[in-house]
């Protein structure tokens, strides 16, 4: 009864979107001289031919993962969260008060304090918008949007004027701690007498992320919470009818959703930097609305795409090194992953529906 | 059941062509058919009426008329010249003038602005101002539309803003004039101004459809008026020659008799009791003017009328959920202990640990979630059960095996539960959500249009459950526009009209027509409760004229 197979909606879409991506970007590097063959040899071998091109793809994904999430949940309340960036901006600032304020003597107690510090302040920040959309109908992409020029504005200041340690010149907070460090995955491999990803920036928050998948698979697909939200999302006459609050569930979700923006900060900020720093989230908000979208808003897709996702961000950057592709170019590669995969979604999706709904009625007519 | 050839001019000459004049005019929405066969014909400087039930298919009529659909077959004629109707623009040329139930108005335009928008020449504004200004104050003082031509729309009444939607017709030089539900939005005297105006338009020859299901209108302005039922014009009369009743029973329609076997009620304590129940909407109108009801353990109270007349708000109310925005008064009680009426605490979910189930009227926004498969259906609504749930978790295992098993005692087809809902056909749908409200062997069951879309097969299924549900001593308010639904079902009968009850019968004592009256809204001295049954012709009904039907 449905238009297409479940495997052709789940796969073959966005293979086919990411295949017509490919091509217009062969086009284009084509266009200014280089090897399409070429760059994508130097894009694979970078991000995926050896385990350190393996340790920052991992490492970009971990970050898609979290704001992929996020827009994921909003989602399933039909509600449309752009606001990650802002969000997990606002998550870095909760770490770094944590970590900087409260005396943590070792990393397995610092990294779920300021992942409660992050998340806290990611759904926070979500809170207003969601809020104001509940009670007063602002429109969420509006308002979501807007907080992310206010938590750019917010954290400028705050790093400028009061974290940053007496005599520096840069707008970053201090150091955290030594003993707040999480271990990285190299760490890890190399106590398991491995010698994997050594110098990468992947930490033990790809873990935390995996989990975070399943959880949010759990939450969306087995309790009740998750049920309330999908009703929601479907049709809120239904909802009230079920005896559901439209505005209860649309901030418990806008919360959810702006805890897993902000808990993107325990990878970024808390492993890698180890400090706060200006835009720290570099878009990587943005991007999320690409990965839920290609993953379909199920958990399992959102963690496939991120890690697509962290290939171009990787290979892109090696592209960057190795060739004279210019980097303005790599970012064109990759908007145009996120306009077919995400964007125009449909102009693909459509004709497939066609073709599969011909194909049915032609065995249909054979019965 | 022919239109053209019955109808033959209600006022002016018999001989010059239909204004409007619509043959075998068929339209389908996929399985829906919306129109079918319609024969329509409308003489010039005449007001007709078209009258019929919500999804009568009047609406779809008239969009066809304007160019907003295509029909799938059939013609139309404009001054005996047949035309075909490809879009707005064509009819505005062909003289044809629209005023739509919701206006479409730029709020915060000035009214001469609006009336301009669309038909500017040229590419300056002032010339076609002042232009309008002009012609604006000759149709004002010809009709009676006046209207301050400089103020802004959001500053109007209501009243106001749909003599700027007529303006903005005749401006157009409209000669033929639809109007959609003039008088849903208006005040009693708003209404009968803009009557005043029609009958100056009709004077002054233009020709006036006017679509409505208040039978009282018809009766006051038309010259003719046709009926349209589910899809099909069932009658085309002159209004002098007719009757409210007899137009009452043509809308209702009668079908086969619906055998429902049940014993006489044997009613006990009361369950539901409904004192002075008001609410006033969003924009002020007053949808319930103080409903008072009284439901017993074991007893079916039927509540007859046409659609829009208040018993989708009641059922709201009483299910939890008064729309948005709107002010509720009064009391109810469940079993004696008062329930919340609104605010905190006032939802659905509070009414189902009252003990009160509802099958809404729309199975398809309400009642189910059309992508949700069958087994999540089930729990839709009792999400909150315990024996759906484990802690925080839902128990999904649970849910499956009681939907299967309800699939099988009220014989959904196909019996697979993991098929979305939007895949079911109406009546399997629609027993997804009987059987999911009446196993909870809820004390007061609301019903709203329990059969609408429904094949025959099921509406008996239906029927049966909800009288063994009384059978077992709860109490059952049914609301439905199938007035042979209410006769067959019913214990008693309650006839909303206005939002009121407008009187209450036993079926054993009263007739279609009479319901059909009490529908109409003619007046009904004895509304109380106590009255219940008195026998039918001691009201006003003998003083109208009785149709043969």
């Amino acid at each position: 009864m449905e238009k297409m197979p479940k495997w052709a909606d789940v796969i073959l879409t966005p293979l086919i979107s990411l295949i017509l991506a490919m091509a217009i970007s062969a086009l284009v590097i084509l266009a200014i001289g280089e090897s399409p063959v070429m760059a994508m040899k130097t894009m694979v071998e970078g991000a995926l031919g050896s385990s350190y091109g393996w340790g920052f793809t991992l490492y970009y994904a971990t970050n898609f993962i979290f704001t992929g999430l996020a827009v994921m949940v909003a989602y399933h309340a039909s509600l449309f969260n752009i606001g990650g960036e802002g969000q997990a901006a606002m998550g870095g600032l909760g770490v770094a008060l944590v970590l900087l304020y409260l005396p943590l003597p070792h990393w397995a107690i610092a990294l779920p304090v300021a992942m409660i510090g992050a998340a806290a302040f990611g759904a926070a920040w979500a809170f207003i918008p969601a809020y104001l959309q509940a009670k007063r109908g602002s429109h969420i992409v509006i308002t979501t949007i807007m907080f992310n020029f206010i938590a750019a504005a917010a954290l400028n200041y705050v790093l400028v004027n009061k974290l940053r340690p007496v005599g520096s010149m840069d707008p970053a907070s201090a150091r955290f701690p030594e003993s707040t460090n999480i271990p990285a995955l190299t760490d890890i491999a190399a106590g398991l007498g491995l010698e994997w990803g050594k110098n990468t920036p992947v930490n033990i928050t790809f873990l935390v992320a995996i989990v975070a998948c399943l959880l949010i698979w759990l939450l969306i697909w087995r309790t009740r919470l998750g049920y309330e939200i999908r009703v929601l999302g479907k049709s809120e006459p239904g909802a009230v009818y079920a005896g559901i609050s439209p505005v209860r569930i649309t901030v418990i979700a806008m919360l959810i959703s702006g805890g897993l923006a902000g808990l993107m900060a325990i990878n970024n900020v808390m492993g890698e930097s180890e400090r706060l720093v200006l835009n720290a989230v570099e878009g990587a908000g943005f991007i999320g609305i690409a990965v839920a979208l290609m993953g379909r808003n199920h958990p399992f897709g959102v963690f496939l795409a991120a890690l697509l996702f962290g290939f171009l961000y990787q290979g892109g950057g090696e592209l960057a090194l190795w060739t004279s592709i210019p980097r303005e170019l790599i970012v064109v590669i990759q908007a145009l992953v996120i306009l077919f995969t995400g964007a125009l979604d449909n102009m693909v999706r459509m004709p497939l529906e066609r073709i599969f709904l011909s194909m049915r009625r032609t065995t249909g007519g054979a019965k | 059941m022919t239109a053209a050839s019955d109808m033959m001019g209600g006022r002016s000459a018999t001989t010059a062509p239909a204004a409007i004049e619509l043959r075998g005019i068929s339209k389908a929405f996929g399985p829906v058919q919306a129109n079918r066969n319609i024969n329509l014909s409308v003489p010039k400087g005449t007001i007709h009426g078209i009258i019929g039930e919500n999804g009568a298919g009047k609406s779809t009529l008239m969009s066809i008329l304007y160019g907003f659909y295509k029909p799938d077959s059939g013609q139309v004629l404009v001054n005996g010249q047949p035309i075909t109707i490809a879009d707005s623009q064509t009819a505005i040329r062909a003289g044809i003038g629209m005023v739509f139930q919701h206006f479409k108005l730029v709020q915060n335009f000035t009214v001469l602005e609006n009336i301009i928008l669309g038909v500017e020449d040229g590419a300056l504004l002032r010339p076609s101002l002042s232009k309008a200004r002009g012609v604006l104050k000759q149709l004002a003082t010809e009709y009676q539309l006046n209207v301050d031509p400089d103020e802004t729309i959001e500053n109007l009444s209501v009243g106001h803003q749909q003599r700027v939607e007529i303006l903005k017709a005749l401006y157009r030089q409209a000669d033929i004039l639809i109007l959609d539900e003039p008088t849903g939005v208006l005040t009693p005297a708003e209404a009968d101004h803009l009557f005043r105006i029609l009958e100056g338009l009709r004077d002054e020859g233009k020709t006036i459809i006017l679509i409505t299901h208040k039978l009282r209108e018809i009766m006051d302005i038309t010259d003719n008026v046709s009926v349209m039922r589910r899809g099909e014009m069932v009658a085309s009369v002159k209004t002098a020659e007719t009757s409210p009743e007899h137009l009452a029973e043509l809308m209702v329609g009668r079908k086969v008799l619906l055998n429902v076997e049940k014993t006489p009620a044997t009613p006990k304590a009361p369950i539901l009791e409904v004192r002075n129940l008001t609410m006033t909407d969003i924009e002020g109108v007053e949808r319930l003017r103080g409903i008072d009801l009284n439901i017993r353990a074991g007893e079916i109270l039927g509540l007859a009328g046409v659609s829009g007349n208040g018993q989708t708000t009641l059922l709201e109310i009483l299910g939890g959920y008064p729309p948005k925005g709107s002010k509720v008064g009064g009391e109810i009680r469940m079993n004696g202990a008062p329930l919340p009426i609104g605010g905190r605490g006032c939802d659905a979910a509070q009414r189902r640990r009252s003990g009160i189930g509802h099958i809404p009227e729309d199975r398809q926004v309400e009642g189910l979630i059309m992508d949700f498969a069958a087994w999540e259906n089930v729990a839709f609504g009792w999400q909150d059960a315990p024996e759906f749930t484990k802690g925080m978790l839902m128990d999904n295992a649970a849910i499956r095996a009681d939907a299967a098993a309800k699939m099988e005692r009220f014989d959904v087809r196909p019996r697979n539960p993991n098929l979305a809902a939007r895949n079911f056909s109406g009546g399997n749908q629609q027993k997804i959500v009987v059987a999911r409200e009446i196993e909870r062997n809820p004390d007061l069951l609301l019903i709203g249009q329990p059969t609408r879309g429904v094949d025959i097969g099921a509406i008996e299924f239906i029927h049966k459950q909800i009288v063994a549900l009384r059978d077992a001593g709860k109490a059952i308010l049914l609301v439905s526009v199938e007035l042979d639904e209410i006769l067959a079902l019913s214990d008693r009968i309650a006839v909303m009209f206005d939002g009121r009850i407008m009187g209450e019968r036993l079926p054993g004592n009263t007739t279609t027509g009479e319901l059909g009256l009490l529908m109409a809204g003619v007046t009904d001295t004895d509304h109380t409760p106590e009255n219940a049954g008195i026998p039918p012709g001691t009201a006003h009904v003998d003083d109208l004229p009785q149709e043969p039907v």
